[in-house]
């Protein structure tokens, strides 16, 4: 292993995130405070309680996955399109390391920055309503392995992008109606029978259950279902990244 | 000494069908500045890129200092720093960053001490904090030359390195290929500028249309190129060489009005003033003259036609 190369690429996206600190954290922040407002405070003050919890409280898993699924696919997806577009990933592919290590050195860093976010958001959430976390390891696994998951996700739309508008038109048209139609704001239970059976074709829907169930131990589907999912997207993610690599799809002439 | 590149029979076919490369063999000695010289798509960057790693060869294998740079990419890869033909750089990154992340992409251990001279070397020092966006393009190009020197490479590529790059500055560049050269780095340039590889080069290479042409030492080729050419206007018409001027091997125009000779500067003595004075015995009086120095770009200029 080329750790000195996974720490360089790792350190270099991570500067990145100081550099753009402003875009990087600070808008999520205040989108969500937003969210918290208007969903929290204004729509909240109609709905007082779902399935036991305070409507307010019962948004928080919800946000805080939001805020990871679309930060971890565009910063990825950014982290690695960009020196695609500059030309620098001539530097990445001459240099003496495996397609793990880069992929371990941007999806790491990709993560962690998600990561750092969905806490800051939880936070966030925390002024707003009391938070009470059931499993706080539950908690952090789901966390992280959701930031992973898309975070690779993003690294395959980053790839497979050859201009701005396609980096932009996976997050935009897939993964934010999936994310809002996912359970963040309400119960999938709360819907009809008919669309509640077309909401559990939705992969966030088990994302998003599992994080809640860390919480508050309420969950649309089973815990061990959203684990599944999720690590069942991992897998998926990581065949088309290893494929990716093996055939240089978009990198390789 | 094995070469520390070997290239055999490597061919290179794209998606789209384009043959670039068509059974290149090539081998590059140890510590020499090697000059590869071809017309716009001849193949140079398609050949450098498939040595250091960046495109896939489709057919035939290439070593680097005994490793292969498919099955042993990592021992490969670390001997090769890259100067690639377009400036791409990072944009918000200062200078001492982005030449520090190429050595850690490298696997080499940090060293300020070594990116210091590096910097220094290029005149980059009191730009290392600069932020890359608010450098010239001269200056841009440098840093992807200590991008490539960071980790301490045993063969450096430059492909196209003074395009764009004003005269003072590829002094300055030369100087600093030279001093690698000393210190044991061979060197692997393309060039559109002829006279940079007759400067440069210990031995040249011809590629055109993804082949190989002419590989020779700069020495002998520069022989070859010793050769001028005098063109003597003559006032008045002349039917045949007058036979007391046989020895100058003189040719006569189809019109008898100019007759050419051919001499070699390198020589110790040229010949043209005793041929002027026996030309103005034999009674033929000159309206002009004329000399022509065969180059380097003559010869490319006909290899290239040629195929």
């Amino acid at each position: 292993m080329n750790y000195r190369a996974i720490r360089a690429i790792y350190l270099f996206e991570m500067a990145r995130t100081w550099r753009t600190l402003l875009q990087s954290i600070v808008s999520p922040v205040v989108s969500t405070s937003l969210y918290f407002v208007v969903f929290g405070a204004a729509i909240g003050s109609r709905i007082t309680e779902v399935e036991g919890v305070s409507y307010g409280t019962f948004i928080v898993p919800g946000l805080v996955m939001l805020s990871v699924l679309t930060q971890s696919i565009s910063n990825a997806s950014f982290g690695i399109y960009f020196p695609k577009f500059a030309g620098t990933i001539y530097e990445i592919l001459s240099a003496p390391i495996s397609y793990l290590e880069i992929v371990i050195g941007y999806v790491g860093a990709a993560a962690t920055k998600s990561i750092i976010l969905g806490l800051i958001i939880l936070a966030t959430a925390g002024l707003f309503v009391p938070l009470h976390i059931q499993h706080p390891v539950w908690m952090l696994t789901f966390l992280v392995l959701t930031a992973v998951t898309f975070s690779l996700f993003g690294f395959i739309i980053g790839i497979w992008a050859d201009g701005f508008e396609k980096l932009q038109m996976i997050p935009m048209l897939v993964v934010t109606p999936l994310t809002f139609l996912g359970g963040s704001f309400y119960s999938v239970n709360m819907l009809p029978s008919g669309w509640r059976t077309i909401t559990l074709f939705n992969p966030v829907v088990y994302l998003i259950s599992g994080f809640r169930w860390s919480f508050y131990e309420i969950a649309d589907v089973s815990v061990g279902l959203s684990l599944g999912m999720t690590a069942g997207f991992l897998i998926a993610c990581l065949m088309i990244v290893a494929w990716i690599f093996r055939t240089g799809y978009r990198l390789k002439n | 000494m094995s070469p520390i590149i070997s290239v055999s029979n490597l061919s290179k076919t794209y998606g789209s069908g384009f043959k670039a490369l068509k059974g290149i063999n090539l081998d590059i000695n140890r510590g020499e500045i090697f000059a590869l010289l071809g017309p716009n798509g001849a193949g140079k960057t398609t050949l450098i890129s498939i040595i250091c790693g960046i495109a896939n060869p489709s057919e035939g294998r290439i070593a680097i200092g005994g490793h292969d740079i498919i099955r042993d990419y990592r021992a490969a890869r670390s001997m090769i720093g890259l100067v690639p033909q377009e400036l791409h750089t990072d944009a918000f990154e200062s200078v001492w960053a982005t030449v520090s992340f190429s050595r850690g992409l490298f696997g080499k251990p940090k060293n300020p001490d070594h990116i210091e001279k590096v910097l220094k070397d290029l005149s980059l020092w009191d730009k290392k904090d600069n932020k890359i966006i608010t450098l010239s393009g001269g200056m841009k190009r440098r840093v992807m030359i200590a991008k490539a020197l960071s980790h301490e490479p045993q063969i450096l590529f430059l492909d196209e390195p003074t395009a764009g790059v004003d005269v003072e500055l590829r002094k300055g560049m030369w100087e600093v290929v030279r001093t690698l050269q000393a210190s044991g780095v061979t060197i692997i340039l393309t060039t559109h500028y002829i006279e940079e590889a007759e400067e440069m080069a210990d031995r040249i290479g011809v590629i055109n249309k993804g082949e190989i042409i002419l590989i020779e030492d700069k020495a002998t080729l520069m022989q070859k190129l010793g050769k001028k050419q005098l063109t003597l206007q003559l006032q008045n018409k002349l039917d045949a060489i007058p036979s007391a001027l046989a020895a100058y091997n003189l040719e006569l125009s189809d019109d008898g009005h100019a007759v050419t000779y051919d001499y070699d500067t390198k020589g110790d003595r040229t010949g043209i003033t005793s041929l002027l004075s026996d030309l103005r015995n034999a009674g033929i009086r000159i309206s002009d003259l004329d000399t022509k120095q065969s180059s380097l770009e003559d010869i490319f200029v006909s290899l290239v036609r040629q195929v």
